[in-house]
């Protein structure tokens, strides 16, 4: 390999540029920990914690980071597609980013937003004091970062995956894809997705063994009901991914014939595993944002959730459905009229457990004392916004119809309705609702409204043009079009819809910095009135979560106990057992993340002395014996006497 | 830590309660990624391409050998288990180590098999068919490999620490793990041997 396929970004002055800035910015963290002293304090407190709230914490930064990143791409892209043939971008340069756009938001900035809004709370909704395995938490962390950070530098080494997210073959193969861009997709995809799978298996264990006393199944809250559904897809749904890039590697790098056209292989075998994978997918990311939803909207139209038998029946619904409809990605690619039919109806019939819950959350808000907070106006903005991807979706659902819309940009504005609305909204209305059982302090309502506004309206001028151009004819992945197709204006809105998105995300983090600085203390642990046991214990939380374990009645017995005045904590302090920190998920992220390197290269000896590297790390797990810690009553009761500020 | 004592070794604490659990789950996870495996061979089964079909190289007598070497090994480890119950050290560490020595004559055999396939022209990059099952049998073949290195790792903890509600724990996991891989050798024994010289 010549030196100039290695360091790509001495080709285009936008990738050098994007090469400074990643140095710059190490070097800036690098200086600024020395400068402070924090090198130990970033050991000790984040890099080897097993605590799920910080681990929770460490997947939202970085899903911001990936949020910035993906934002980046998608600004490129409208700006390039803003005017008619546009030299902003050249052909590749635009392959490359809305590839990585769509890998950057949908594996590392949703699915960790989401994991890290479920690593944070999960455990504090059921009453638990960590997840079921705190150090394989670590480890499932560490290996999304390895596959982040894998998948981040292929930008300005050896060329980014190119292919489309759904990396089609031929297309995909070495013979039209040579550079090693496709080579990164399948290892920093399989890497992080190893490190979900461990999730899934984590997060079921733990809420189907370490609830409260008292708290069945059908007491336990949406959000936590919502995980748990999405955890058993995530079990069933990732091993297919990981098949599908072991072969994706095996035939790029070890030339075998799977998604060959000649030999016996079949391409379409990679379409067919691919979905199977990703159209549960969708799923993992929109099911916890229903769930949050279900939350927000029950706490501040202060009325319990409507439906809640019908919501775990639906959701249990639409898990099922969600294996049963991956073709319908691919109608037109030529599997006859029964598949399609077959595909079409299922695909029609998710339409049905969503509208169930569309219209429990509308009989939820029905005579509720709505409060108008940030995250309720997520949430509200949600239903209708919604409601128009999923009628879009019913819409490309047929195949018939479907033969008009494939590929168009109808299709990019509908997954972008379903997707935005769906999950990103849900996300921030998390992040807003949950924040200040973090940091013990809200984040600023104005500014937070004033996010809103900007985001929901700017989403809706992004991407409504876009219905248009699709119905127009323009199709997706064009990386220009001339100006007789008329195409421009209404990308140009598009555009312009674009930079708004961009200035609304900037308010938001502008308001994390404010808030940080200005926002009052919130001390009762419980600022919305609200409902679940996850309000119930101090903001910040303690490392132990809860000092006593409550006993669950009911459904929303943390509320029904401040109503009847009836205490929520019985019980005597007793010594809590803990887990102890470990460096060693942390080292074997290091180590998969060389690993990974020197595979997409084909470096082999690298790369085996980097699996010796990983092995190591799994041996010094077997060997080692670590019984944990307690944290004593004295503690115990020092800790809560503070947090309740007593002067004692 | 609080342990039952009404309960095995392996089960007598919450950890461990939850460590089993979560291995079934992760169980459940193998048997959608074999079930990938097999469905990935069962549509490429046909394309042979230029290269020999599955009559022309699936040998039975290899076959055979592999299966029975396998299938004991599940038992002796089951007779481990038994014997970890009724707490009896030396008999336990035997029946591993006996259980260990067949999986590694299992994988001798394997590798052999693939030697003469390719020896007969018949490489993994031959055909959609030839990568197709070199990677089903290289799948089950990597997890015989891990499980003997972390078989031998648990055997040097028991032979070290003796029955403890740790060691107890992985030695059944393990097993666990062990029986699992019997269980896809006995699919593909049948769907893809069996069939294939049908």
């Amino acid at each position: 390999m010549k030196w100039d396929e290695f360091f790509v970004f001495t080709h285009d002055p936008m990738l050098f540029a994007a090469m400074i800035s990643i140095v710059l910015g190490g070097l800036a963290i690098f200086v600024g920990l020395t400068y402070f002293k924090k090198w130990g304090y970033l050991w000790t407190e984040w890099l080897t914690t097993v605590d799920h709230k910080r681990i929770g914490v460490m997947y939202i930064l970085v899903a911001l980071v990936m949020l910035f990143r993906g934002g980046v791409d998608a600004l490129l892209m409208r700006a390039q597609s803003a005017v008619p043939e546009n030299g902003l971008l050249n052909a590749q340069h635009y392959n490359e980013i809305f590839t990585t756009h769509g890998l950057l938001m949908i594996l590392f900035m949703a699915m960790p937003f989401i994991i890290g809004l479920m690593n944070v709370i999960i455990p504090l909704q059921i009453g638990a004091r960590d997840v079921a395995f705190p150090r394989l938490n670590a480890v499932s962390f560490w290996l999304f970062a390895a596959g982040a950070a894998l998948l981040n530098i292929s930008f300005v080494i050896g060329g980014s995956p190119d292919a489309g997210w759904t990396a089609y073959f031929p297309l995909a193969s070495l013979e039209y894809s040579p550079t090693v861009g496709n080579n990164y997709y399948s290892l920093a995809l399989q890497i992080s997705g190893i490190g979900t799978l461990m999730t899934g298996i984590n997060f079921i264990v733990t809420i189907l063994k370490m609830r409260a006393p008292g708290m069945t199944l059908m007491k336990m809250p949406m959000f936590t009901w919502s995980v748990l559904i999405t955890n058993v897809i995530i079990v069933f749904a990732f091993p297919v991914l990981t098949v599908a890039l072991a072969l994706m590697m095996l035939d790029r790098q070890f030339g075998t014939q799977f998604f060959t056209m000649s030999n016996g292989g079949m391409d379409m075998l990679w379409a067919n595993l691919f979905w199977v994978w990703a159209h549960p997918e969708v799923y993992i990311v929109i099911l916890p944002a229903f769930g949050i939803y279900s939350e927000i909207i029950s706490t501040f139209a202060r009325k319990n959730l409507y439906g809640y038998k019908s919501m775990v029946v639906s959701m249990v619904a639409i898990s099922l459905l969600s294996f049963l409809v991956w073709a319908h990605h691919f109608y037109t690619m030529g599997q006859g009229v029964m598949a399609n039919s077959i595909f079409s109806i299922a695909t029609m019939a998710i339409a049905v457990p969503t509208g169930v819950k569309m219209f429990n959350w509308l009989f939820t808000l029905h005579k509720g004392k709505i409060t108008f907070t940030t995250p309720m106006l997520y949430s509200l903005a949600f239903i209708p916004i919604f409601t128009i991807g999923g009628v879009t979706g019913v819409m490309l659902g047929m195949a018939s119809a479907d033969y008009q819309y494939h590929n168009t940009m109808f299709l990019v504005a509908h997954f972008h309705y379903v997707l935005i609305p769906g999950t990103v909204f849900a996300v921030i209305a998390g992040f807003h609702y949950w924040y200040p059982k973090v940091f013990g302090y809200q984040l600023n309502e104005r500014l937070g409204k004033l996010g809103f506004w900007l985001i929901t309206i700017s989403f809706n001028v992004a991407f409504m043009p876009l219905f248009i151009l699709g119905l127009n004819g323009m199709t997706r992945r064009m990386y220009t079009y001339s100006e007789e197709t008329g195409f421009g204006p209404l990308n140009m809105l598009s555009f312009v819809g674009a930079l708004g998105l961009a200035l609304g995300f900037i308010v938001l983090v502008y308001n994390i910095y404010w808030s940080a600085r200005y926002s009052p203390r919130d001390t009762s642990g419980d600022p919305y009135d609200a409902r679940s046991p996850e309000w119930s214990t101090h903001s910040p939380v303690p490392v132990y979560n809860f000092a006593i374990v409550p006993t669950i009645n009911s459904l929303d017995a943390f509320w029904y106990a401040k109503k009847n005045k009836a205490p929520f904590f019985e019980g005597k302090y007793e010594p809590i057992h803990m887990p102890s920190n470990s460096g060693q998920p942390f080292l074997m992220g290091v180590a998969f993340c060389f690993w990974g390197f020197f595979m997409v290269f084909s470096w082999w000896i690298p790369a085996i002395i980097s699996a010796l590297g990983i092995f190591a790390t799994m041996i010094y797990r077997t060997f080692e014996r670590d019984h944990g810690y307690y944290i004593s009553v004295e503690e115990i009761e020092r800790t809560e006497n503070a947090l309740r500020g007593d002067k004692q | 830590m609080k342990i039952d004592n009404s309960l095995p070794l392996e089960y007598s604490t919450e950890e461990n309660r939850l460590k089993i659990l979560g291995f079934w789950i992760f169980l459940g996870a193998e048997i959608a990624l074999f079930s990938t495996l097999f469905t990935v061979y069962f549509v490429l089964v046909n394309g042979v391409g230029n290269g020999p079909s599955p009559k022309d190289i699936y040998e039975l007598k290899m076959v055979l050998i592999q299966t029975f070497l396998l299938l004991t090994s599940s038992f002796t480890i089951g007779l481990g288990i038994h014997a970890m119950r009724l707490g009896l050290k030396k008999a336990m560490m035997t029946f591993f180590i006996i259980t260990l020595v067949l999986g590694l004559g299992f994988l001798v055999f394997e590798i052999e098999e693939f030697i003469t396939y390719v020896h007969e022209g018949a490489t993994i990059q031959t055909s959609g068919f030839l990568s197709s099952l070199f990677t089903l049998l290289g799948t089950h073949g990597l997890h015989v490999t891990f499980g003997l290195f972390w078989g031998t790792a648990i055997l040097m903890q028991v032979k070290k620490q003796g029955f403890t509600p740790e060691t107890t724990n992985k030695s059944f996991i393990f097993s666990l793990y062990w029986h699992f891989l019997d269980v896809v050798w006995i699919f593909i024994f049948s769907f893809v041997y069996l069939k294939g010289l049908m």
